[in-house]
């Protein structure tokens, strides 16, 4: 699959800005089964030199400064990927979650103990006991990885209930647990939460979804803004696999990866300080387009 | 600042035979199963102590408690505080020296500078490795769980290489000894050691307390630390053009050594900023000054790496600069310490130091760390789980928020619950051992008692070859069986003497001033934050005195026979008073006893707003935001006039009151003739004036409005009392005061240097010198302002005020109200010209 996809955000302030700085997650990844082979970032006003980079988890990230007053900024991002469907691995051939547990806490870097990375507490998500107790009913003993995290992804999506209403990007994940509704964002978090909990490691997934679903497939939620899922390691042989309990799926071709790391703050797609500004007024347009459907 | 020891001095052992019957020394008794640092078990003085010893007894104990006395003094008048956070008394608390310093052997300092130094190696290639190619994870030799569930982890800082090449700088390590007399690192304080400027003046003190003993024991000398710290700080600026900029980043007034930041910001001449100072254009810092932005090369932080910048780092902090991160991965900033460095403070690293050492250095370790042992890994975890009483265990990343924890002096259910949480969260933990630190001798209740001691040392490591401070702050537990020993659960601090057996340095100093060293370049700019402090420091320092000066008028009246035109007055003071908005709702009831005690809050409320306390409390803060361009002496004021601000009776005597306004009248005064004296004419003292000129104009239209519409002529004496011109008004006139030629005095009368017009006059001179900087980014409106205000002024016709009607009060308190409002307009418009770059701050 080939889409086309613009990402829009715009901030709008009350009062003009002499000065901001902001940091841009937006360029898609490239992974075995995802190719970005073409992307920019339109950036208004012109902010002059940007300084690109690859961050701490091998995303692209672009720095940039506003000097001038300035009551309005346009960030546009355009990529096409294309994506190599694939068959989602079966959840019963995985390894026991003990068994990937366990592997985690050797004392030497190896490919399972970088994903120790991921079961710690970071800056959005401390593991907790809650949590745990609410994931153990997915991990019995000797449950198969993927199993249990299929089984976890439903029961989040089944238990929690879609409402933008309910919460912002502050809200703590323990608010969103206690009152069973989100969005993405904080379903992915809850999940991550749980999963790192009991001691497996999970990271959070940042990306988009396919706009406009063929004909005969339901439109997906969450497609018309940036989305979020988890992924979650399954031992050494399976690696990094995605669930998204927001659909209460496994990814395969209509998932969009740009950004992971361990939660929504390494990940944000367009961060901003500004000085001396109220509030300002955010508005983002996400579309993707299989390319050949216009 | 942390940590224990458990030692229980016994009064049982023997009395030593020495020599000293007479002295001090012959009551000190050490429990004999700790090292003490002066005495032997023999009782014998050690021999580094001896010299001291033995002068110490020619002094007699009321001369000893005289020196103690006046240790207190210095402390007070150098204003040195340690503030608490949790105190609710207030921010400031005076810093605690003993009269006794802490002596430390040739022998010693050598072996302890070679652990330094080797540590400084050690922990700056263990950084540049977690930031770099982590191979240490990789080959096994540390565990990748202690740097992935390290709060000090900072991934945005991996792959960074800082500029001049080292993360860590400027190293502090706490050093303990044990029970058989072998020194061992506590903790390492690796983000931005305090304690450096507690040093200095712990020593500058100490060496005026005992000046002949300090040359006797041939003490090395501070000072060249220093020296070697400023240049390396300086040689750190990434690009070789004219003097390079360095600024001390500190967090600000409310941090708990903030004494420390300002005092050492002029001692080195570096300015004294916080976040909102600092801006990141074109991915360089600059600092913004009343002349524009100027270039920033160094930062020296006082600030926790996490807080350095809300984009990459904690968004929630307030205290930094955006872009910092990138402007210093771009190489155009240099950052002291590095940012990261957080990540190897904590003391989950010290078990694996000796083999990092082997392998990094193919050395041993020098200088070991307290035994401890980290329960992020399986087997240790159940060591500790399985014999608990012998551990004291603390949390591995959180520094500060909790003091060690003895498990053997908790009750069942605590312990329970606090193993509980170990199992749960076995890497946040880390178990030592209880050890029985040594004692050395403090003058407590003028004796001396052995108390367990921590010496906090100080390390250079920017050169090839490290420098280590040949002295350092030591802390000793506040009681004889103290655990903890940390400045924030009350301990004492000590000067620490290292001892050389070779000459001492004579780089700088003589013993009375130890620590001159050569003047810094002028700073920069001032900082558009300090103008700000400075600015409003002059309207509340203004506001005090006009606050004094009115309730030392109405306390004059409630005094005496209690005359008719006494109380006549008394009536029109209190008419001042509420214009001055200081306590509208009593003013209806005049008995003598219900002015008193609104008198009385007004004088020691802190909750009244616009009362003595509450504009003192003003007074520091900005005073204390803008410390580094404050004097010595005009810091000895402040402190003085906060302490005779205090009643010292616990009665409300009107007397009482009345010496305590007096002398607040002659601090204030003294307060600004430092200020028109000392300070020089920059933009920092421009902005002192213009605040102090502006209260005070608003002070003479406020009681003058007010006067006007009393429509009662016994206003005027209090108000020539209150405006300081009774004794010019007689010298005029030779009469009764009487309306208009009051008022021309007070407010026209350009001579009088508390006249409204004086004031306005010289507004308007300071603005138009603004105005005139290079640089600055001027509007004419100031001026303008000012212009209007003194021509407003001068529409005053003193002809038609030869008596009270109607019309002629309208037509002043119209233009009192008026000129008052265009007074406000122009404060505020000076604020957003100069002062405007965060969001408004709160006065």
């Amino acid at each position: 699959m080939r889409y086309r996809i613009t990402h829009r955000t715009t901030y709008t302030y009350d009062s003009p800005v002499t000065v901001s700085h902001y940091l841009a997650r937006l360029a898609p990844r490239s992974l075995p089964s995802q190719a970005c082979p073409w992307h920019e970032i339109i950036i208004s006003p012109d902010p002059g030199e940007r300084a690109a980079r690859t961050d701490y988890f091998g995303n692209g990230t672009v720095y940039f400064e506003i000097e001038g007053a300035h009551k309005k900024l346009e960030v546009v991002s355009r990529s096409l990927v294309e994506i190599t469907p694939s068959t989602p691995p079966d959840p019963a051939a995985s390894p026991s979650w003990e068994l990937v547990r366990d592997a985690c806490r050797a004392d030497e870097l190896n490919p399972a103990t970088t994903a120790s990375e991921f079961i710690f507490a970071s800056p959005l998500i401390t593991p907790e006991k809650i949590f745990a107790d609410y994931a153990k009913h997915s991990f019995p003993a000797m449950r198969p990885v993927l199993a249990g995290v299929c089984d976890l992804n439903s029961r989040i999506h089944r238990d929690f209930i879609f409402d933008p209403a309910a919460t912002d990007v502050a809200t703590p994940i323990e608010r969103v647990f206690e009152k069973r509704r989100g969005v993405c964002q904080d379903f992915a978090q809850v999940m991550i939460a749980c999963l790192r909990s009991i001691g497996l490691p999970a990271r959070y997934v940042s990306g988009y979804l396919e706009t406009m679903p063929p004909l005969g497939t339901v439109k997906l939620v969450g497609a018309d803004a940036s989305h979020a899922w988890v992924s979650v390691w399954c031992g050494e042989e399976l690696g990094w696999t995605d669930a998204d309990p927001t659909n209460n799926l496994l990814p395969s071709s209509r998932h969009i990866t740009v950004a992971w790391g361990r939660d929504f703050n390494d990940v944000s797609p367009l961060r901003g300080i500004t000085i001396g500004a109220g509030k300002p007024e955010l508005s983002v347009g996400v579309d993707v387009l299989p390319e050949g459907a216009l | 600042m942390q940590q224990f020891l458990a030692t229980t001095p016994t009064n049982s052992s023997p009395a030593a035979s020495n020599p000293l019957e007479r002295s001090l020394l012959s009551g000190y008794r050490p429990d004999p199963g700790v090292y003490d640092e002066m005495m032997e078990r023999s009782g014998e003085l050690r021999p580094h102590w001896k010299i001291f010893g033995q002068m110490l007894t020619q002094h007699a104990a009321p001369d000893l408690r005289g020196r103690h006395e006046t240790i207190q003094r210095m402390l007070r008048d150098h204003g040195v505080t340690y503030n608490i956070y949790d105190d609710a008394s207030g921010t400031v608390r005076p810093w605690a020296l003993d009269l006794m310093p802490f002596i430390v052997s040739p022998a010693d300092s050598r072996k302890i500078a070679a652990g330094l130094s080797q540590r400084a190696r050690l922990l700056n290639l263990v950084l540049a490795d977690i930031y770099g190619a982590q191979r240490l994870l990789s080959e096994g030799k540390l565990p990748p769980s202690l740097i992935f569930s390290n709060r000090g982890f900072l991934r945005p800082v991996h792959g960074i290489t800082p500029p001049g090449g080292k993360f860590l700088v400027t190293m502090g390590t706490d050093l303990v000894r044990d029970a058989n007399g072998a020194w061992m690192v506590l903790a390492d304080r690796t983000q931005a050691p305090s304690g450096k400027g507690y040093t200095l003046e712990n020593r500058i003190i100490l060496s005026n307390i005992f000046p002949d003993e300090f040359s006797a024991c041939r003490v090395q000398r501070l000072a060249g630390f220093f020296e070697t710290e400023r240049e390396s700080f300086r040689a750190l600026a990434p690009s070789r053009r004219g003097t390079p900029s360095v600024v001390l980043h500190s967090p600000g007034p409310y941090n708990e050594t903030y004494f420390e930041h300002a005092f050492k910001a002029r001692y080195l001449g570096f300015p004294l900023v916080e976040g909102g100072d600092l801006t990141v254009r074109d991915r360089r810092v600059h600092l913004k000054t009343l002349e524009g932005l100027r270039r920033v090369d160094v930062i020296v932080r006082r600030v926790d790496d996490t807080f350095c910048d809300p984009l990459e780092l904690r968004s929630d902090a307030l205290l930094g600069v955006p872009g910092l991160v990138e402007a210093w991965r771009s190489g155009n900033v240099s950052i002291v310490n590095g940012l990261g460095t957080g990540v190897i403070e904590t003391p989950a690293m010290h078990p694996f130091l000796p083999g990092l050492c082997r392998h990094l250095l193919g050395e041993e370790l020098l200088l070991p760390s307290v035994p401890t042992w980290w329960c992020g890994q399986k087997r240790e975890l159940q060591m500790v789980l399985s014999n608990p009483e012998r551990w004291v265990v603390k949390p591995a990343f959180a520094r500060g928020t909790r003091e060690p924890i003895f498990i053997a002096q908790t009750d069942a259910r605590t312990r329970a619950e606090l193993l509980e949480q170990i199992r749960a969260k076995p890497h946040n933990w880390v178990a030592q051992e209880v050890l029985n630190l040594s004692t050395t001798p403090t003058f407590v209740d003028g004796a001396l008692q052995p108390r367990s001691l921590v010496w906090r040392t100080f390390t250079n490591a920017s050169g090839n070859n490290c420098t280590v401070m040949q002295g350092g702050l030591t802390r000793v537990s506040p009681a004889s069986r103290g655990l903890v020993v940390t400045m924030q659960s009350g301990g004492i601090s000590k000067d620490t003497w290292v001892l050389t057996d070779g000459e001492v340095e004579q780089t700088t100093l003589l013993p009375s001033q130890p620590v001159v060293i050569r003047p810094a370049r002028p700073p920069g700019g001032v900082p558009s934050r300090v103008a700000d402090h400075l600015f409003w420091l002059g309207r509340y320092a203004e506001r005090l005195e006009q606050t004094v000066r009115v309730l030392r008028t109405m306390l004059q009246r409630l005094t005496g026979e209690g005359s008719e035109l006494q109380s006549r007055e008394l009536k029109a003071c209190m008419k001042l008073l509420e214009a001055l908005k200081l306590d509208p709702e009593t003013t209806k009831s005049h008995d003598f006893n219900s002015i008193r005690s609104m008198a009385r809050k007004i004088v020691e409320d802190p909750k009244k707003e616009g009362g003595i306390r509450d504009l003192l409390i003003r007074v520091r803060f900005n005073a204390a935001a803008a410390r580094d361009r404050l004097s010595d002496d005009t810091w000895r004021l402040l402190n003085r006039l906060e302490r005779d601000a205090k009643l010292s009776t616990k009665q409300w005597f009107v007397p009482d009151a009345l010496a305590m306004l007096d002398s607040l009248v002659l601090d204030l005064a003294a307060f600004s003739g430092m200020q028109m004296e000392n300070m020089t004419r920059g933009h920092g003292w421009r902005f002192l004036e213009i605040g102090r000129r502006l209260e005070r104009a608003l002070g003479v239209f406020t009681l003058a409005g007010a006067a006007i519409t009393s429509a009662d002529e016994s206003v005027l004496t209090p108000m020539l009392e209150i405006g300081d011109s009774s004794m010019t008004y007689r010298r005029l006139h030779f009469a009764r005061p009487l309306l208009a030629p009051v008022l021309d005095l007070l407010m026209l009368n350009e001579t009088n240097p508390r006249s409204a017009a004086f004031q306005l006059l010289v507004l308007g001179r300071q603005v138009a010198q603004l105005q005139q900087s290079p640089g600055a980014t001027f509007s004419a409106s100031e001026k303008e302002l000012t212009d209007a205000l003194q021509s407003d002024l001068a529409s005053l016709n003193l002809a038609a005020l030869s008596e009270f009607n109607e019309e002629s009060r309208d037509f002043v308190t119209n233009l009192c109200d008026r000129l008052c409002v265009n007074l406000e307009k122009l404060s505020d418009r000076l604020s957003g010209h100069y002062f405007s770059h965060a969001a408004r701050r709160e006065h």
